[in-house]
C-alpha cells in the first residue's frame, strides 16, 4: 500500500460556489507534500475535509488503505491526522506542557498530572529536535517556539499524517530554515506531511511532490525536483507570472514626512512600543519598514495616522507639524493609509462598495449637500475606480464588502487610497493572505505611484516584498530603528539578523 | 430650483397622487359621513384597495425590473423570512400551551389570537393606539442599536418624557388657553427634551468615560422610577386618587379626525407622529452623512475611527436621538384621556418591550412598525382571549417565545436559504424540462 492518505474525486459545495471540485490528493508515506494553489483556490477546504470540519458531498477519502468516513477532528485525531493552523490555537496564559495536553490530560484522583506528560513532551522534542521549555507560559514564548508547541501538540497525540497551513507566515528567515530541518527530520521518521503554502521557494526547498489547486479545481500533481518554480506558478494562476518586478531606480525628491524623534508608550504594558525613532520619506521613493511581528511597527504607523497619541517626538508632514492633528486633519493634509488589517480598520463590511469607497470623503462636497448623501455621484466614483482598478464583485457598486474576496477587498482599500490623491501613502503590509496575481497587482500600483511623484512608506514582513519593492529600508527591533539599508547591496540573510535582534547597527 | 421641484413632480407623480387621496380619504372625508355607517365602510374599503393595490404593482414593477432576482440572494428577504418563521414558532408555541390548559378552547382561543387587531372595527383601532408607544420605544432602541450601543434605558428615558409632558400638561394651562394645539406641541417637546437629556448621560458616559452603557441606562431607569415617584408627589399630585393629576383637556393627543374612521376605538394622532418619526429616523439612518457615519460606527468602530470619524460625538448624539423618541413615547402614553401617571415605583414595561420589538423589526425603522403593530395586535387578541377563559398572560408568553426565535435567527435562516434554493432550483429547470419535451 503506497499512499496513507487518499482523497479522491473530492466535490465540496457552499452556497453560490463548488470550492472543491473533483479533487484528488494522494499522500505516499514519508513524503512531504505541498499543496499549492491561490487564496480561494479551496486548499483550507480541501484540508478541512480530510480534517473533519466539512463533510464533502460527493467522493471518497481513504486512510491507509482503507476507506473512512471522518465527520468530526476527533475522528480525524483517531485516525492519526494532525493540523498546525495558520493562526496558532494555543491558550496563551496557559503553560507550554499545558496547552499540549488540553484534552488528553492524566488525573488522578481528580487532579491533573503532568509528570508523565512533561517526560513524555522531553522525549518528543529530543526525537525531533523540538526544542520547547514546557513550563514557560504561551504568552512569554517566541512565535517560532509557538509554532513548535502546535507541532509537539500533534506529536502528543501520536499523529502520522501532519498538516501544516502556511508555517511560514509569520517566522524570520533563519526560523523558516529551522523548520525546514524540522519537517525533514519528521519525515525521516516515517511522518508524512502536507504542506499548505503559496511560497514557491518552500516548496523547491522541501517538498518531494506538489499538488496544484485553481479555482477549486485539480490542476494537476508534479514532482519538485523537475519542476521549475515557472511552471509551478503558471499551474497556480493560470497564465505567465513574473517574478521581476520592472522598476526603474528612485528618484528621491523633497521630504514629505520627517519623524523626528518619535515614541509610544504603551499604558497596558507600561513601556514603550516605540523608542525615538527617526526617518524621512522623500517624494518618489518607497522606504520599507521591515521588521517581524509586534516589533512596534503597527504601533508606529498608527501613530503617524493618528490612531494613537505619540508620547514624544514630532511628525511633520510637508513642512507641517502635525503631531497634534485628528485622523481627519491628517487625512485631509496629505496622509492615506492602507492599513495593516483591512477587515478591522480598512472596511465597514457591512457596508456596500460604494459606501466603503467613500468612506473617508463622504464629508466632501462632492458626496454630500446639506448632510444627504448624492447618491448618484457616490454610484459614478464607485463605477470609476471598479473600472480603472479592476475590482471585481458580484453585483458591482451594491455588492456589499462582506461577500468579496479578499483580493477584491484590498483592492477597494487600493483604490480608494490611491484615487485620494494625497502626498503620502502608507501601506502596511499591503499584500497580506493575497494571492500572486493581487499581490503583483497591488506591487505595481505602488511602483506607479512612487513613479507619479508620491511618498510611499511600506510596512511589510515579506522579505521577497522587502527587497523587491523598496528603495531604503529601515529595520526596526523592539520598537527601535535598528538600521538602515539599501536593497540592491544587502542580503537577505544579513536582513534576517538585524529582524532577529541579533546585529544592529548604530548611527 | 423651480424646474428641479417641478421634475420632481413629474417623476413622483403616481405617488403622490396617491398619497395625497389616502391622506383624504384618511383624515378629510370621514368626518363629513361621521353618522353614514355604509359610506364609512365604503371608504374603508377605499384606503384598503388603494394601499394594497400599491404595494401589489410597485412588486410588479420591482418584478419587470429585476428578472433575475433570486429571493436568497436578498438579506432583507431572508432576514424577513428569519422574522416570520419566528413568529410562527412563537404562535404555534402558543397553540401547545392553550392545549395543555384548556384543550376544549384552544383552537378558539388560538382563533382569536390570530385575529387579533382585525377582528373589529373597535379593535383595529385599540390595536393602532396600543401600538403607538411599542413602536416608539422600538425606535429608539433600534437606533441606538444601529450605531452599536444597546440602550437597555428606554424605560427610563420614556419615564422621564411622561412625566415632562404630563408637568407640562398640567400646569401650563395658559399656552392652552391662547391654542390647544401648541400646549399639547410644548408637552411633546418637553417629552422629547427630559428624554434626551436621560439618554444623554449613559451616551456622555460612554463616549467620555468609557462606561458600559448598558450597566449606565439599567441603573438610570430606577433613578427615573423613583424621581418620577418623587417629583409626582410633589408637584402633580392628586391625593384623593393616590394619582398624578391630568393632564388639561387642551394637551391631549388630538384625534387628528381618526375617531371618525374608526369610531368607538381609543385610537389617536399618536400613530400619525409614530410614523413621522419612522420616516424620519429612516431619512436620518439611509440618506445623510449622519446615518453613514452613525452606522459606520456602529458596525466597526474601528473603521469608523480610521476613516476620521468622531466616534465619541456620535455616540452621544445616537444616545440623544433614541432618549427623544423614547421620552416621545412616554408623552404620547400619558397625554391621553383617562391615563394618569402613578408614584408606583415600578418600571414602566414598554420601555423593555421595545427590545424585543427592535429584535423583530431586524432594528429597522420600518421593520419596528410593523412588528409594533403586530404586537398591538397579538395584545388585543389576548384582550379578547378572555372570552374563552385563558389569561392574556399567554400573548406575553408567545411573544418571548418570538424573541427567542429571532435570536435564533441566524439558524433560521439557513433554512430559510436552503428552501429558497430549492423552489429557485425548480423555476430554473422547468424551462429545460420544455425544452426536452420539445425535442421528444
Amino acid at each position: 500500500m503506497e499512499y496513507i492518505v487518499e482523497m479522491l474525486n473530492i466535490t465540496k459545495e457552499f452556497p453560490g460556489i463548488k470550492a472543491n471540485d473533483n479533487v484528488t490528493l494522494q499522500l505516499k508515506k514519508g513524503e512531504i507534500h505541498a499543496l499549492l494553489g491561490e487564496n480561494g483556490a479551496g486548499k483550507s477546504t480541501l484540508m478541512s475535509v480530510l480534517f473533519g470540519l466539512y463533510v464533502p458531498e460527493e467522493g471518497i477519502i481513504k486512510v491507509r488503505g482503507e476507506e473512512v468516513h471522518i465527520n468530526n477532528p476527533n475522528d480525524a485525531n483517531n485516525y492519526g491526522i494532525g493540523m498546525v493552523h495558520q493562526h496558532f490555537k494555543l491558550v496563551h496564559n496557559f503553560t507550554v506542557v499545558e496547552n499540549i495536553v488540553l484534552g488528553f490530560e492524566d488525573t488522578k484522583h481528580g487532579f491533573l498530572q503532568f509528570d508523565d506528560a512533561i517526560k513524555k513532551i522531553t522525549d518528543l522534542s529530543e526525537k525531533y529536535k523540538l526544542k520547547v521549555d514546557p513550563n514557560q507560559l504561551i504568552s512569554n514564548i517566541s512565535v517560532g517556539m509557538q509554532q513548535r508547541v502546535e507541532i509537539l501538540k500533534m506529536l502528543y497525540r501520536n499523529a502520522d499524517i501532519l498538516i501544516f497551513d502556511e508555517p511560514t507566515a509569520v517566522l524570520t528567515p533563519q526560523e523558516i530554515e529551522e523548520l525546514m530541518n524540522i519537517m525533514k527530520d519528521l519525515t525521516k521518521e516515517g511522518k508524512s506531511i502536507i504542506l499548505i503554502t503559496h511560497k514557491l521557494k518552500e516548496i523547491k526547498q522541501v517538498a518531494d511532490r506538489c499538488s496544484v489547486l485553481r479555482k477549486g479545481k485539480y490542476i494537476g500533481t508534479v514532482d519538485v525536483k523537475t519542476t521549475s518554480v515557472e511552471k509551478m506558478a503558471e499551474m497556480m494562476v493560470g497564465r505567465e507570472v513574473s517574478f521581476v518586478i520592472d522598476k526603474e531606480v528612485a528618484k528621491p525628491k523633497e521630504v514629505v514626512l520627517k519623524v523626528d524623534n518619535i515614541s509610544v508608550y504603551n499604558h497596558a504594558l507600561k513601556k514603550n512600543s516605540v523608542t525615538d525613532v527617526s526617518f524621512e520619506v522623500k517624494k518618489g521613493e518607497i522606504l520599507c519598514i521591515a521588521g517581524i511581528e509586534g516589533n512596534g511597527q503597527t504601533q508606529l504607523i498608527e501613530s503617524i495616522t493618528g490612531l494613537n497619541p505619540i508620547s514624544n517626538g514630532s511628525l511633520t508632514l510637508n513642512g507641517i507639524d502635525i503631531s497634534h492633528y485628528s485622523v481627519r486633519q491628517r487625512n485631509n493634509s496629505g496622509v492615506s493609509h492602507i492599513p495593516e488589517d483591512r477587515h478591522r480598520h480598512g472596511l465597514v463590511l457591512d457596508y456596500s462598495l460604494e459606501k466603503n469607497l467613500i468612506l473617508q470623503t463622504y464629508f466632501k462636497e462632492l458626496f454630500q449637500h446639506k448632510g444627504f448623501l448624492k447618491f448618484d455621484e457616490i454610484r459614478i466614483n464607485s463605477d470609476d475606480l471598479i473600472d480603472r482598478f479592476d475590482i471585481r464583485s458580484g453585483k458591482g457598486s451594491t455588492t456589499s464588502a462582506r461577500s468579496m474576496s479578499g483580493g477584491n477587498q484590498q483592492k477597494v482599500i487600493v483604490a480608494r487610497e490611491i484615487n485620494r490623491d494625497t502626498d503620502l501613502l502608507i501601506a502596511v503590509q499591503p499584500t497580506r493572505g493575497l494571492d500572486v496575481g493581487a499581490i503583483e497587482y497591488i506591487h505595481k500600483q505602488l511602483i506607479a505611484q512612487r513613479d507619479a511623484g508620491k511618498a510611499v512608506l511600506l510596512v511589510s514582513l515579506e522579505l521577497d516584498e522587502v527587497m523587491n519593492v523598496s528603495d531604503r529600508i529601515i529595520i526596526m527591533y523592539e520598537g527601535e530603528n535598528v538600521g538602515e539599508f539599501d536593497p540592491t547591496v544587502v542580503s537577505e540573510n544579513e536582513l534576517g539578523l538585524y529582524m532577529a535582534g541579533s546585529k544592529r547597527s548604530d548611527q | 430650483m423651480w424646474e428641479k421641484v417641478k421634475n420632481y413632480l413629474v417623476a413622483n407623480a403616481l405617488n403622490l397622487n396617491i398619497g395625497f387621496f389616502l391622506f383624504l380619504l384618511v383624515f378629510i372625508i370621514p368626518q363629513f359621513f361621521a353618522n353614514n355607517d355604509s359610506i364609512l365602510l365604503v371608504i374603508r374599503g377605499l384606503i384598503v384597495a388603494t394601499g394594497g393595490g400599491y404595494i401589489f404593482y410597485k412588486l410588479l414593477l420591482f418584478r419587470k425590473n429585476n428578472p433575475n432576482f433570486k429571493p436568497s440572494e436578498s438579506k432583507l428577504l431572508v432576514d424577513v423570512a428569519g422574522s416570520i418563521i419566528a413568529i410562527l414558532t412563537g404562535l404555534l408555541f402558543g397553540l401547545i400551551l392553550m392545549l395543555i390548559v384548556n384543550p376544549g378552547q384552544a383552537f378558539g382561543g388560538f382563533f382569536v389570537i390570530l385575529q387579533g387587531g382585525f377582528r373589529n372595527i373597535k379593535s383595529f383601532g385599540d390595536m393602532i393606539y396600543f401600538s403607538v408607544p411599542i413602536i416608539l420605544t422600538g425606535l429608539s432602541v433600534a437606533f441606538a442599536f444601529r450605531t452599536g450601543l444597546f440602550n437597555i434605558g428606554a424605560t427610563g428615558q420614556l419615564t422621564m418624557g411622561a412625566y415632562a409632558a404630563v408637568y407640562i400638561g398640567v400646569k401650563w394651562g395658559v399656552i392652552g388657553e391662547f391654542s390647544p394645539f401648541l400646549h399639547w406641541l410644548v408637552a411633546i417637546l418637553g417629552a422629547i427634551v427630559a428624554g434626551a437629556l436621560w439618554g444623554a448621560i449613559p451616551g456622555l458616559l460612554k463616549a467620555y468615560r468609557n462606561v458600559n452603557e448598558v450597566v449606565s441606562s439599567i441603573m438610570l431607569n430606577y433613578v427615573a422610577m423613583y424621581l418620577n415617584t418623587m417629583l409626582i408627589v410633589k408637584y402633580i399630585y392628586n391625593r384623593d386618587f393616590a394619582r398624578a393629576l391630568a393632564p388639561k383637556s387642551t394637551a391631549v393627543t388630538p384625534l387628528m379626525n381618526l375617531h371618525y374612521l374608526l369610531p368607538n376605538s381609543s385610537v389617536s394622532g399618536g400613530i400619525v407622529v409614530a410614523i413621522v418619526v419612522v420616516i424620519i429616523l429612516h431619512i436620518i439612518l439611509n440618506k445623510t452623512t449622519f446615518g453613514y457615519e452613525l452606522k459606520a460606527v456602529g458596525f466597526n468602530r474601528d473603521a469608523s475611527k480610521y476613516a476620521g470619524m468622531n466616534s465619541k460625538r456620535n455616540i452621544v448624539y445616537a444616545m440623544v436621538i433614541s432618549g427623544a423618541v423614547a421620552g416621545l413615547a412616554g408623552g404620547l402614553m400619558y397625554l391621553v384621556d383617562g391615563k394618569f401617571l402613578q408614584p408606583l415605583n415600578v418600571l414602566i414595561p414598554e420601555g423593555f418591550t421595545g427590545i424585543a420589538i427592535s429584535l423583530l423589526g431586524l432594528s429597522s425603522p420600518f421593520g419596528v412598525l410593523l412588528a409594533g403593530l403586530f404586537y398591538g395586535s397579538l395584545k388585543q387578541g389576548g384582550f379578547y382571549l378572555q372570552l374563552y377563559s385563558f389569561t392574556p398572560e399567554i400573548i406575553d408568553i408567545i411573544i418571548a417565545v418570538i424573541i427567542y426565535a429571532s435570536a435564533l435567527g441566524l439558524f433560521l435562516q439557513k433554512f430559510v436559504i436552503r428552501a429558497m434554493k430549492k423552489r429557485e432550483m425548480l423555476i430554473d429547470q422547468k424551462p429545460e424540462e420544455a425544452v426536452e419535451g420539445s425535442d421528444a
